[in-house]
């Protein structure tokens, strides 16, 4: 990059001779798309690269988060391989997303293992399950209802308070890289409103026109991956809600756990549940169905094992409800506690920080969007 | 090694090519009970033909049409091709497919074609044309998705080398599959296989060598192979062979499937000198969608076939991006080096245009009659010097789209005889799309119109292919 840019681009403080390669074949492939625009109806992508005809780099990696990998401009490109143009932008875009990821993260080495390495994600769900179990047999309270029979209410809260705490903070850091990459302007209510209303419906992933992706299905067009996308995500936040409206009733209202099936935690944390389990277990399988060159093949491993694992934490979590005060409790309790702090811990440097760069690209876009209206 | 299945059965009908033609007539044929096939000559990646590479079809109605606003009716419809084709229509055809293609657009969202409302770029037609979502080659995936649906065989890397035909009867055609040379047995054909513009040799018989250097925009796999065969078997055509529409593309194109994006809108902004540097003709004679077509030829008139449309500044951002970058400079010496161009005569020509300038208001969208004074050839609109560095060059070379020689058919799509044989036409064989585009396209181009040819055709050459066999 020159040295008169103002802002230091991406590329200078990671240095990173791959990024900087996956951003130049998709600008390469983004400006012959600027040309035709065949596939302007499908994704917020195309409507946002015809603002322009340059793209430097902050552009590049704000329309690779735009990208909701749909593929739909991948089956509709006349300029596909074996053509010479050898388009193929749900990858190229997926290059890029992954590299600013990767890079993002911080620290960027942890990012750089668990996004590639299915491997490295199973070895730190081992490791959490190691961690809860010599803690809950080190640490097994006198006294204490329910699973706090096991692990007292304190030494949960000190476990994954930090457990929480750290990844956003990993994750506040990277996002606050990717505004200043991208040019992004002071941020209003309404930009991200928009952002959340289109992640509400996953509205980049309905094809345009509501008629789905390309994902598993080659050409033919499909609404299940975006189905099970919202299922994993209203799941997740089910449960979220489950624990937060539980933390909120035991400090608040003085109503420690365990609660009864019809109290809210218990009700959000169920459906939430339940959900969970189906849209990971569904989005794993569309998954060995997609075409693997239409991603970023190199991270497959690392998205499937984190997928896996959400399905795991999910799974777990719904196992251990039906195992109510049977004496499987405790074993069940350190498996489901120890994938929710490997899941927790691997946020910023697995998929899962997808949901957060997607939002903020969104927001972006929405920025722009009236900027230029 | 071929799949006997297709050697031992005879079938019902038998579709040569697989574009937009090929697939309305099998879909269309299918529905009434035929066993089709589809014989594609190109491999799975580029089937489709041209048709993958078009964006939309220009539609008749009456009243606002799914994406189509207020009203486009048929005497607006033909009074625009009779403009195109200066007259060199069949009147009845062209009627007919004006009049279907009201009940087409329905008829292809109904076998999975999505449309969408013309978000941006530099035409403005969503009136009379209906824009695919996804282009052409999604139109394509739903069709071949919908015939496979319907039981319909598509078989790819076929090439039809030979129609056969017994005493005025299509009985089988020849292929080339798989290293073989195979006799499928059909009871009707459809003939929807394309022009011939992929072969070079026949465009230079046509037009002469110059024809060399011509880009082809679209398939390689239109080498008019089927229709040369029906030709010399003494089918009827129709159609004159220089007749071919050719555009004024980026010269440094791909020699075939360059499609759209290869496109320079840049002309009405420009002023386009030949390899002598000198202007050949007026560039802002009308807006470009209407004077899009004609540059083909005027460039394919040149030294060389080649033409370089030159800007300054003030134009960069007036027209549509390219593909690949324009040649810049600070200075005109500096751009006609790095064109190529005589440095001379390319400062003289300039200096000549931008004295014959006026003053007076520039209007990029609508004529502005911002004319040049006392220059040859004049510029008529947008005539602005060129004053502002950089200044900008495209290499620009003739892209052809299509040819318009054709097989002479009735309006029910049968293809005509040689004199003596049946009542005058084949008692089964049709034919779609390009192969007789020229029957209702003499000359010019109406844009849209190809697959308004082909989806009006395609599907009465499969109805009545179907109701033939059935
Ligand atoms: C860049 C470009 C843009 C265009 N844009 C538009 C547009 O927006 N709107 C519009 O209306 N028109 C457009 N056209 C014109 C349009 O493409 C054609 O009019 C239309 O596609 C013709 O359809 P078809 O089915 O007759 O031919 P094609 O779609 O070309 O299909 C012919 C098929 O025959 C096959 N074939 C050829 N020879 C053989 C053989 N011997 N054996 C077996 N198979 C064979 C080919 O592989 C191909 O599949 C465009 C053309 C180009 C090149
Ligand atoms: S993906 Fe292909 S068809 Fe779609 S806009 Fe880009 S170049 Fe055109
Ligand atoms: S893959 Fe889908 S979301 Fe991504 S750019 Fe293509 S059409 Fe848009």
């Amino acid at each position: 990059m020159s040295s008169e840019a103002t802002t230091p681009s991406l590329l200078q403080f990671a240095g990173d001779a791959e990024g900087e390669a996956a951003i130049a074949e998709a600008r390469r492939q983004i400006e012959i798309c600027n040309a035709c625009r065949y596939c302007e109806g499908f994704c917020a992508v195309f409507p946002a690269m015809t603002r322009q005809k340059a793209f430097a780099d902050g552009d590049m990696i704000q329309l690779a988060n735009l990208c909701h990998n749909c593929r739909g401009c991948y089956y509709s490109c006349q300029y596909s391989a074996p053509h010479e143009f050898d388009l193929n932008v749900p990858a190229a875009l997926a290059a890029v997303r992954q590299d600013s990821w990767t890079r993002s993260a911080w620290p960027a080495a942890l990012g750089r293992v668990f996004h590639r390495h299915g491997v490295a994600v199973a070895a730190a769900l081992v490791a959490g399950f190691a961690v809860l179990l010599l803690l809950i047999q080190a640490l097994r309270p006198e006294a204490g209802q329910g699973f706090y029979a096991f692990l007292s209410h304190n030494a949960m809260v000190a476990i994954f308070l930090p457990a929480f705490l750290l990844p956003l903070a990993a994750l506040a850091v990277g996002l606050r890289r990717y505004w200043r990459e991208v040019g992004g302007a002071p941020l209003r209510g309404r930009h991200l409103a928009a952002a959340f209303k289109d992640a509400a419906v996953l509205r980049n992933l309905d094809g345009g026109q509501g008629q789905g992706c390309n994902f598993e299905k080659g050409d033919r067009y499909s609404n299940e991956r975006r189905f099970a996308h919202q299922a994993t995500l209203y799941g997740f936040l089910l449960c979220f809600a489950a624990t937060s409206v539980a933390t909120l009733m035991h400090y608040l209202f003085d109503m420690p756990a365990p609660y009864g099936l019809f109290s809210l935690p218990k009700l959000f944390g169920l459906s939430g549940g339940i959900l969970l389990c189906l849209g990971t277990l569904r989005l794993a399988m569309l998954k060995t169905r997609g075409a693997r060159a239409l991603g970023a093949p190199g991270v497959w491993g690392g998205e499937m094992a984190f997928v896996l694992l959400l399905f795991f934490v999910s799974l777990s979590g719904l196992v251990l409800y039906a195992a109510n005060s049977t004496t499987a409790v405790p074993w069940l309790l350190a498996l489901h506690l120890g994938s929710v702090l490997a899941f927790f811990l691997l946020t910023p440097y697995s998929k899962m920080v997808h949901g957060f760069y997607r939002l903020a690209a969104l927001a972006r876009e929405a920025q722009q969007r009236a900027a230029k209206s | 090694m071929a799949d006997r299945s297709l050697v031992e059965t005879t079938w019902d009908v038998v579709v040569v090519g697989g574009g937009n033609a090929a697939l309305c007539a099998a879909i269309t044929a299918a529905e009434k009970g035929a066993s089709v096939l589809i014989l594609e000559g190109a491999p799975k990646p580029y089937r489709g033909g041209n048709s993958r590479h078009t964006r939309n079809f220009r539609c008749m109605h009456r009243d606002p049409l799914s994406v189509l606003t207020e009203a486009y009716e048929e005497e607006e419809y033909f009074r625009d091709l009779l403009v195109v084709t200066k007259g060199k229509t069949d009147e009845g055809l062209a009627r007919l497919a004006i009049r279907e293609s009201e009940a087409c657009l329905p008829w292809m969202e109904a076998h999975g074609v999505r449309f969408q409302p013309s978000l941006s770029g530099t035409l403005s037609l969503s009136r009379t044309n209906a824009f695919f979502l996804g282009g052409g080659k999604a139109l394509v995936n739903a069709y071949y998705n919908t015939a496979e649906d319907l039981g319909v065989r598509a078989v790819y890397e076929a090439q039809v080398v030979h129609v056969g035909i017994e005493d005025g009867r299509f009985t089988h055609v020849e292929v080339e599959l798989g290293g073989e040379t195979l006799r499928i047995a059909g009871k009707a054909a459809v003939l929807a296989a394309g022009g011939f513009q992929a072969d070079i040799d026949w465009l230079a018989r046509a037009w002469g060598p110059s024809a060399r250097n011509f880009l082809i925009r679209g398939t390689p796999y239109n080498r008019g192979v089927v229709l040369k065969d029906l030709l010399d078997q003494g089918a009827e055509s129709i159609g004159d062979p220089t007749q071919c529409h050719a555009v004024a593309i980026d010269g440094r194109a791909p020699k075939y499937d360059g499609g759209i994006a290869t496109r320079i809108d840049c002309v009405p902004f420009s002023i386009v000198v030949n390899k002598d540097g000198r202007r050949f003709y007026d560039e802002g004679e009308d807006v470009w969608p209407k004077r899009y077509a004609i540059w083909g030829r005027l460039v394919a008139a040149q030294p060389d076939q080649m033409a370089y449309a030159i800007i300054d500044h003030k134009s960069i951002d007036l027209f549509m991006p390219t593909v690949f970058p324009p040649e810049k400079a600070e200075t005109i010496e500096g751009l006609a080096r790095r064109l190529g161009l005589p440095v001379p005569a390319l400062k003289q020509t300039v200096e000549d245009f931008n004295k014959a300038c006026r003053e007076g208001v520039f209007h990029p969208t609508e004529l502005d009659g911002l004319a040049t004074e006392g220059v040859a050839p004049e510029k008529t609109n947008w005539a602005r010097p060129l004053d502002t560095p950089p200044y900008y060059g495209y290499l620009l070379r003739p892209g052809v789209t299509f040819t318009y020689l054709g097989l002479k058919v009735d309006e029910t799509a049968r293809v005509t005889a040689p004199e003596g044989v049946g009542d005058g036409r084949y008692a089964n064989i049709w034919a779609a799309g390009e192969i007789m585009a020229g029957n209702v396209l003499g000359e010019g181009y109406l844009a849209g119109f190809g697959m308004t040819i082909g989806t009006v055709f395609g599907r009465i050459a499969g109805r009545e292919a179907a109701d033939h066999v059935l």
